[in-house]
């Protein structure tokens, strides 16, 4: 088991590496310049010059590409263009609040959408089953820029239940320390600014999660018919065990690893930044951030956050594949 | 006798006038301004954006300042100011007794220090980025600052290597605020995280992403701020962020979108401030393509464009028509300059004079991103394009993303285009000089004549012939028709209609410590 981990995680190495070749050249083979994009209606010739000399943006590419992996190496991830801060600084800054929202929103994915997958499997064709899936169709489908929209008008402006947007209220006695305010809060005893924060994540969270949560309530309906259908589930019933027990120990342990594997990647997408619900609730998370860098041509950020997400990415693949043992005892890692 | 009491009667009517009018400032409270995006950086010098300066403004000073509401320019730092004979050398007189936030003082060292930092590449703090506005502002490093000298502990002098008319001006801007020198020694690369000025705010936190916290500084040399803190919110989303103003999480919000402005008007609690326009979104033809080397097309296509139907549709009516290259808030304005009016016969006579009467077809360059003088390329492009296609003529809709659009623009490569300008420091310079003479100009518009006007205007010291000058070039420019100057735009403040006395600038950014909230 360790040396699998192991094995996996030296295996990190040359994906890096690769996407780090590829995001390099996507990004200085794109039009347009940080340059440019800074001075916007003020690029003259002159000035746009002074400023790529600046930022070595007049180098060959294979200068700056060699730069590039001189730093990397020596694991500097260089500084946004924008704010002359260090990546690995803006990174740690934002990322944390991408994933405590991520944690949330899966979490009401995964509460909601499993008990529900289950439910219509065992009442196939019912009522509840049919509605249940019609329900997760939509969320497959919904835009979540009208969801999100449409969940602040509601539940912020027309009833007043939750606040509209942001992480926190504006006046509590609140210092940041690791920037995952729940954590954060928790680690202060300071209760009221606890309250505040979980009553500002209610709304993203469960906008957020309403995609993830269709698509692992469908799977785990799938998944669970399936199982089912097999002889040791008829058998199970043959000996006398109770509905319950055949559905909970016996099906739904078999129908595990496919839905495992749903809530992992989803996971994964999740963290890769939620744009949309990031920039509606105005989420200071990482995804709206690095959009906003490829708007504005910031390499080193663009750069360094799409590693920074395959790193990410690839961690919580392993550890779905890991957790498939808790589930599968047949399954062993070498 | 009962001229007595009605004397004394109004005294007390003044008087209580008086009172009440002073008791209504509220000292106190938190202002929470939404807006679309968070701070870049806290060093004035070393950023270009508007949501970094909205900022900065608060926590520097600089040696000028523009009057609330205007472009004119007033004594802050310096109390007054002479410039020698041949606009070479500028004398300030600095303020005594100002001390920056972290208690050191503020004195014609501390100035020189600033600027040396800025202007000389060699200097040890000539760190932590580009200082964009120095370079652009002078014409590069040291440019045209020679000489900062410190004649005595509150004097200072500048000695320039040419003259620049709009100097005082330049010193007015945002990014020129005073910082501490001691404060950027000790954080190095860091100090944009770490803003040390002379302002009316202190900075209390920056969570990046989210928001800026700013609190009163007591010591503040002008009268103390009414409000006890300032909180800067990220919002990014126009819709979200109105919402918020809606259900009260906060005070005021720009970037309101124009289909809002409408709910803002209707609704009690709330209410509309305009920013006065600084700005020219404008429709230019490229002199180096037929036809539009013939004044009379030109002048046709600016007959053929209905200016106020495009303001209504795509600006909810809040902004103005534009006949000249820059906008009447700006001293200088022509106003006398008779508008090209709409007039599609007309305009179809013009082409016919000019030996188009079956029209022609090119290509019609949009803007790719909203834009604060013309927030819907795209939709203006299109009233542009069936605007010209009643007049006969065919234009096809182009355009290209947005730093790749504005590298070719610059380049002379678009027939025709549109684009536009936000002023930097409220001088006709910074409009007319850097967009239409003949070595700025993107459509190959080369008129001497204008050119000779420009540059002996830079060089006049003599604000009454500025003016003069300014008008002339006003009138050049109308008569050769270089563009369809399309929209001065004045951009939609809304505010919660307890927050009293606030006077957006047209520069972009304004000073928030006379605003206060009623209770």
């Amino acid at each position: 088991m360790i040396n699998y981990i192991i094995k996996r995680l030296l295996a990190l190495i040359p994906i890096l590496i690769g996407v780090a070749v590829i995001v390099f050249l996507i990004v200085h083979l794109i039009p347009g310049d940080p340059a440019q994009t800074m001075l916007g209606e003020r690029a003259t010739d002159e000035a746009l010059q002074r400023l790529r000399e600046q930022m070595g943006l007049n180098d060959p590419l294979p200068v700056q590409f060699w730069r590039y992996v001189k730093d990397l190496l020596r694991g500097d991830l260089g500084r946004s263009i924008m704010s002359n801060n260090p990546v690995s600084a803006e990174l740690a800054q934002r990322f944390p609040a991408t994933l405590e929202l991520s944690f949330f929103a899966i979490m009401f994915a995964v509460l909601v959408g499993i008990p529900a997958g289950i439910f219509a499997s065992i009442n196939q064709n019912s009522w509840f089953d049919n509605l249940s899936m019609l329900i997760a169709l939509m969320g497959v489908s919904m835009p979540i820029f009208w969801l999100g929209l449409m969940f602040i008008w509601l539940f912020a402006v027309e009833l007043g239940w939750f606040p509209p947007s942001s992480r926190i209220g504006v006046g509590l006695d609140f210092t940041p320390i690791t920037n995952l305010y729940v954590i954060d809060s928790i680690l202060q005893l300071n209760f009221s600014a606890l309250k505040d924060i979980l009553h500002h994540l209610v709304l993203p969270a469960v906008a957020l999660g309403t995609i993830p949560m269709a698509i692992i309530a469908r799977m785990t309906r799938s998944s669970m018919l399936e199982v089912l259908r097999k002889d040791f589930i008829r058998t199970a019933y043959a000996k006398g065990l109770k509905r319950k027990v055949v559905i909970f120990k016996h099906a739904l342990k078999n129908a595990m690893v496919p839905i495992i594997t749903v809530v992992g990647l989803q996971f994964g997408v999740l963290l890769g930044g939620a744009v949309m619900t990031e920039t509606i609730f105005s989420w200071p998370g990482l995804g709206k951030y690095l959009v906003d860098a490829i708007y504005a041509r910031d390499f080193p950020i663009v750069q360094g956050g799409i590693l920074f997400f395959a790193g990410v990415f690839v961690i919580v693949n392993l550890i779905v594949d890991l957790s498939y043992a808790l589930v599968d005892p047949r399954i062993q890692y070498e | 006798m009962r001229k007595l009491i009605l004397t004394t009667f109004i005294i007390l009517v003044v008087m209580s006038v008086f009172v009440t009018g002073v008791m209504a400032q509220e000292q106190g409270g938190t202002l929470v301004f939404g807006r679309g995006g968070d701070t870049v950086g806290l060093d004035p010098i070393q950023v270009t954006d508007g949501e970094s300066f909205k900022v900065t403004q608060q926590i520097y000073d600089t040696l000028v300042d523009y009057t609330p509401g205007t472009t004119e320019v007033e004594p802050a730092l310096a109390t007054d100011w002479e410039v020698s004979e041949d606009g070479l050398t500028w004398t300030f007189n600095l303020r005594e007794g100002v001390k920056f936030h972290d208690g050191n003082p503020f004195n014609a060292e501390a100035v020189k220090w600033n600027f040396d930092r800025w202007r000389l590449e060699d200097h040890p703090y000539h760190i932590g980025g580009e200082f964009t506005y120095y370079g652009y502002m002078f014409q590069g490093f040291p440019g045209i600052i020679q000489e900062v000298n410190v004649v005595d502990e509150y004097t200072v002098e500048f000695v320039l290597s040419e003259k620049q008319a709009p100097f005082l001006n330049n010193l007015a801007m945002v990014p020129f605020g005073i910082a501490s020198p001691e404060a950027v020694k000790e954080y190095g690369e860091n100090y944009f995280k770490h803003p040390v000025g002379t302002g009316a705010y202190t900075l209390e936190e920056w969570r990046q992403g989210d928001r800026v916290i700013l609190k009163a500084n007591e010591n503040y040399w002008r009268e103390r701020a009414y409000l006890d803190e300032i909180v800067f919110r990220s919002i990014p989303d126009n819709s979200a962020r109105f919402m918020e103003l809606q259900s009260g999480t906060i005070d005021m919000m720009d970037g309101v979108s124009p289909e809002d402005v409408e709910a803002v008007k209707s609704s009690d609690g709330l209410k509309l401030s305009l920013r006065p326009s600084m700005n020219v979104g404008y429709f230019a033809m490229n002199f180096k393509f037929e036809p539009f080397d013939d004044v009379r097309v030109r002048r046709a296509f600016n007959h053929a464009i209905d200016k106020q139907a495009i303001i209504d549709a795509f600006y909810a009516g809040l902004a103005e028509p534009a006949k000249n290259p820059m906008p009447p808030s700006i001293w200088g304005y022509n106003d006398n300059i008779e508008p090209y009016e709409y007039d599609p016969e007309k305009a179809k006579e013009l082409l016919a004079e000019a030996g188009y009467e079956d029209g022609f077809e090119f290509d019609l360059w949009y803007l790719p991103v909203p834009r604060p003088y013309i927030p819907q390329g795209k939709f203006i492009g299109q009233a542009i394009q069936s605007y010209l296609s009643e007049i006969g003529v065919t234009a096809n809709l182009v355009t290209y993303d947005w730093s790749t659009y504005l590298d070719k623009t610059e380049h002379q490569e678009a027939p025709t285009y549109m684009l536009g300008w936000t002023g930097d420091n409220g001088d006709p310079d910074n409009f007319l000089y850097v967009l239409l003479d003949k070595t700025n100009s993107n459509n190959a518009y080369e008129s001497e004549e204008l050119h000779e006007v420009l540059v002996e205007a830079q060089k006049t010291m003599d604000q009454d012939r500025r003016v003069e000058l300014y008008m002339e070039a006003q009138e050049i420019i109308h008569k050769d028709a270089p563009w369809v100057p399309l929209v001065h735009s004045t951009p939609p403040i809304a505010l919660k209609s307890n927050v009293e006395n606030y006077v957006p600038n047209p520069t972009g950014t304004e000073k928030l410590h006379r605003v206060w909230l009623e209770e």
